[in-house]
């Protein structure tokens, strides 16, 4: 039976009806100084930000703000540097450092506003109702704590560059802070494409956005003088198993490239898509942080094995730490160390320098038979205060895993007295996520990679925040070497605010009706056909494709099969792709949206390297050479009339920060 | 056991069963339905009553519908049997599951 058919079954039967008004093809207009697309950490912040400054602005979000974003919860606040209590390290320092982790593939300009205006960023937050600080002294007297500030910090207890934060309250603070400002809300309002206007020659600025409603079917056009693009970044294009529910993607389902894709096709430049790392433990088998591990939310967590005997952790050198207190120490001679920063199949300086304690390579202790398996996080071996910060905090008071901490306490989980299995035999070496790819990368390895997560490629932007496109703005973890919770808090708060004032000085925008039809035949085609392909099985094809053709080792005839196999999943997406209500019909927009991110940006990316590079956790079989000289920049794509164009980028983008960070800022408000 | 309601119906969409909905103490006020992300439920053709969990394959185990609920016990997150991870208690060298048969008493620390 088809899946058709079954629904002609149902024909008739009022139980099955759609329960949303249908609205196909009927069109609501927006039009506003400031258009935010994507109400996650950082859209939410743009679009705060931007109404602070005067501007009348809308955000459309394809779920709801509250619910929505990878953002919901956050448990660590990293790497605000200035004006934090108790810290000396300066903000051009920190970016640096964080620059050369990842061996110059970072963006420089938006980690340097990260960790200039975090704490600032933080301080809003708070007065806004996030709660940041261990008011209730829980606390009182533990190593990470500041005892003046009540500021609870992670991992570098000497450097204090991370903070320990209650993230479950943030995402409600923001959407009061929205309301109260009056902005213009458009939930379930998924972007589909961008409205643009040629500017000369070759300038195109961007002049609003399209949407579809997702429960009824609407096309919502927007037009704004400037667009901050906050739909985060692109997954699922490698490999999406419906049936691990769930747990197969660490961002949300909901998010799957819609700003990517959307932001290529009107002309944006984007850097380093080439890079994607071994997809790894995407199989996850647990509720989120809901097994043991020593990183991340869970660091730096004893664990210990069948017998309970001790892991022994290690500093960047090999060194065996002797006591529990070294694991959140610098090793000696270290400044500062960093953890959730580079990573790469090759060991280099950077990484070396800023290299943090770590469970020796367990795969090693294992074959040497000098621990057995199981592993277990042992947290009732951890000093109070860490048990209670680890399980009772990090765990227990972020968004999406406090309902780990509520089930597995319901189930009479004492962290007190029990200790939680750890997968880490699965995951292999010495932490969470993946650094294992090697450095000869053979045949047969394993294709399934990631490119959304850690520090990823996306589009390239100035100091203003602002994309090679007119009015076209990108923050969060959807721009180039974006990654984490405040770097979307600060960057949106940036672009925001420069958004606000470019509108400020900007001409009244009108979408160009062609445009906006030729949109609305593409976004309604799949409801031509109730029968056909559907969206996971378009889904699978481009999963295929990807693992086939770019996988673990690329070359230039596998990457042009890649593109030739994609030209025919556009002529599927064309003929065949089916859907049959407004749901559906989303879920086969993203999925177009998916092939776009993979086939017309990554797959040329790819190409255009034309070098092995270990920072990028990228392998070319014809060009075995790791990162030769001439290849240390960043390339740069984007498409003008369906023409890839080429470009090229220096690595440590945005050096000297500080100087260039004063430089762009205005003396006085703009055009107020 | 019936041998008269048999009807054609399809696999389930997933593995999982993520969402648990207590019919006896939801009040159908599809807050649930208005937090979620990928909107998972849609509302009840009969207003006032249960929604549907009806795209159980793209919940996200986010947990904003169960947060809004105004009733207790209304709505859960049903970890799926891939998820029950064990743990052993350290004075006994006991192993408990989630979901097992016979569970210890709930743990009632509130998260700090
Ligand atoms: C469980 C979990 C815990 C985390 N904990 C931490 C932490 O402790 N510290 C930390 O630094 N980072 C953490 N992160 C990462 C952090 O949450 C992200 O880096 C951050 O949320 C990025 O913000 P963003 O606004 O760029 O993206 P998101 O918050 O993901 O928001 C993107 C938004 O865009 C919307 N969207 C996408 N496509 C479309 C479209 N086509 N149309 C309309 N809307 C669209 C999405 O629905 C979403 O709401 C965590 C992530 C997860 C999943
Ligand atoms: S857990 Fe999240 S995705 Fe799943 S139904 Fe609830 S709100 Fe929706
Ligand atoms: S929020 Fe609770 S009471 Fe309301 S519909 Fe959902 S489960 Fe029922």
């Amino acid at each position: 039976m088809s899946w058709g058919t079954w629904i002609d079954l149902n024909a008739g039967n009022d139980a099955m009806k759609w329960p949303y008004p249908i609205r196909y093809g009927q069109e609501d207009a927006v039009d506003v100084d400031v258009l935010v697309l994507g109400g996650g950490i950082a859209g939410c912040w743009a679009a705060i930000s931007a109404a602070e400054q005067g501007a009348k602005v809308a955000i459309l979000e394809r779920g709801s703000i509250l619910g929505s974003g990878a953002g919901t919860g956050c448990d660590h606040w990293q790497w605000a540097i200035t004006d934090v209590p108790g810290v000396s390290l300066s903000a051009e320092d920190f970016t640096q450092a964080l620059v050369d982790n990842h061996g110059g593939y970072n963006n420089g300009i938006s980690r340097y506003i990260q960790a200039r205006d975090g704490y600032e960023t933080l301080l809003e937050l708070e007065e806004m109702g996030g709660k940041v600080r261990d008011t209730e002294d829980t606390f009182k007297g533990a190593e990470f704590r500041d005892e003046q500030t009540k500021l609870l910090f992670a991992y570098d207890y000497e450097n204090r560059i991370v903070m320990r934060v209650w993230g479950m309250t943030f995402k409600r603070a923001l959407r009061s802070r929205l309301r109260r400002l009056g902005v213009d809300i458009h939930e379930r309002v998924a972007l589909t494409g961008l409205l643009t206007e040629r500017r000369g020659e070759d300038a195109t600025a961007v002049v609003g956005a399209t949407g579809l409603n997702v429960r009824t079917g609407a096309f919502n056009v927007f037009t704004a003088k400037a667009t901050v693009l906050c739909a985060a970044r692109p997954q699922r294009i490698w490999t999406y198993s419906t049936e691990l529910a769930g747990s197969c993607d660490l961002r949300m389902p909901g998010a799957m490239g819609g700003g990517y894709a959307a932001a290529w096709r009107a002309g944006t430049e984007f850097a380093m898509m080439e890079k994607s790392i071994p997809a790894g433990l995407s199989i996850n088998p647990s509720a989120p942080h809901g097994s043991g591990h020593p990183s991340n939310t869970w660091y730096p967590c004893t664990i210990v094995d069948a017998n309970g005997k001790e892991v022994p952790w290690v500093d960047r050198d090999g060194h065996a730490l002797e006591t529990f207190e070294e694991r959140c120490r610098p090793a000696p001679g270290q400044r500062f160390f960093i953890k959730g920063g580079g990573q790469s199949s090759l060991p280099h300086q950077g990484l070396r320098d800023y290299q943090g304690p770590r469970l020796t390579n367990v795969d090693t202790l294992v074959e040497k038979g000098e621990i057995e398996l199981p592993l277990y996080a042992d947290l009732p071996s951890l000093p109070a205060h860490e048990r209670r910060a680890i399980f009772g905090l990090m765990v227990g008071q972020e968004a999406k895993t406090k309902h780990t901490y509520a089930n597995y306490t319901h189930a009479g989980f004492d962290p007190d007295r029990d200790m939680l299995l750890s997968y880490q035999q699965l995951i292999g070496g010495g932490g969470y996520g993946t650094s294992a790819e090697g450095a000869k990368t053979v045949l047969g390895f394993p294709s399934i990679r990631n490119a959304h997560s850690g520090t990823t490629g996306g589009p390239v932007v100035d100091w203003n925040l602002r994309t090679n496109l007119e009015g076209l703005y990108a923050a969060g973890d959807g721009m180039l070497g974006g990654n984490d919770h405040s770097h979307a808090a600060t960057t949106g708060r940036y672009a925001g605010r420069r958004a606000a004032w470019f509108a400020r000085q900007a001409t009244a925008r009108s979408g160009s009706r062609e445009q906006i039809e030729a949109e609305k035949r593409r976004v309604y085609g799949p409801l031509q056909r109730k029968d056909g392909v559907h969206w996971k099985e378009l889904l699978a094809g481009i999963n295929k494709t990807m693992q086939a053709y770019c996988g673990a080792v690329k070359s230039e005839g596998l990457l042009r099969m890649a593109l030739e196999a994609g030209e025919d999943l556009k002529h599927v997406v064309d003929t065949e792709l089916a859907a049959v209500n407004p749901h559906d019909l989303a879920n086969a927009l993203s999925v177009v949206d998916i092939l776009t991110a993979g086939i017309d940006i990554i797959v040329p990316a790819c190409l255009a390297r034309r070098a092995s590079s270990a920072f990028l956790h990228f392998s070319r079989a014809e060009y075995p050479a790791m990162d030769p000289p001439e290849w240390q920049k960043f390339v740069t794509i984007r498409q003008e009339d369906g023409v890839v164009k080429q470009g090229e980028r220096p690595l440590n983008l945005g050096a000297p920060f500080e100087e260039n960070y004063l430089a762009h800022r205005p003396a006085a408000p703009i055009g107020a | 056991m019936s041998e008269e309601n048999v009807y054609l119906s399809p696999n389930p969409a997933s593995a999982a069963r993520p969402i648990a909905i207590d019919p006896e103490k939801c009040t159908g006020c599809n807050l649930c339905v208005n937090v979620c992300p990928a909107d998972v439920f849609v509302p009840n053709p009969e207003a006032g009553r249960v929604p549907l969990v009806l795209f159980v394959d793209e919940c996200w185990y986010c947990g904003p519908c169960v947060d809004e609920c105004p009733h207790e016990g209304a709505i859960r997150l049903n970890y799926p049997v891939m998820w029950r991870v064990p743990w052993k208690r350290k004075e006994t060298g006991r192993h408990y599951w989630l979901g097992m048969k016979n569970p210890p008493p709930p743990n009632d620390t509130p998260p700090a």
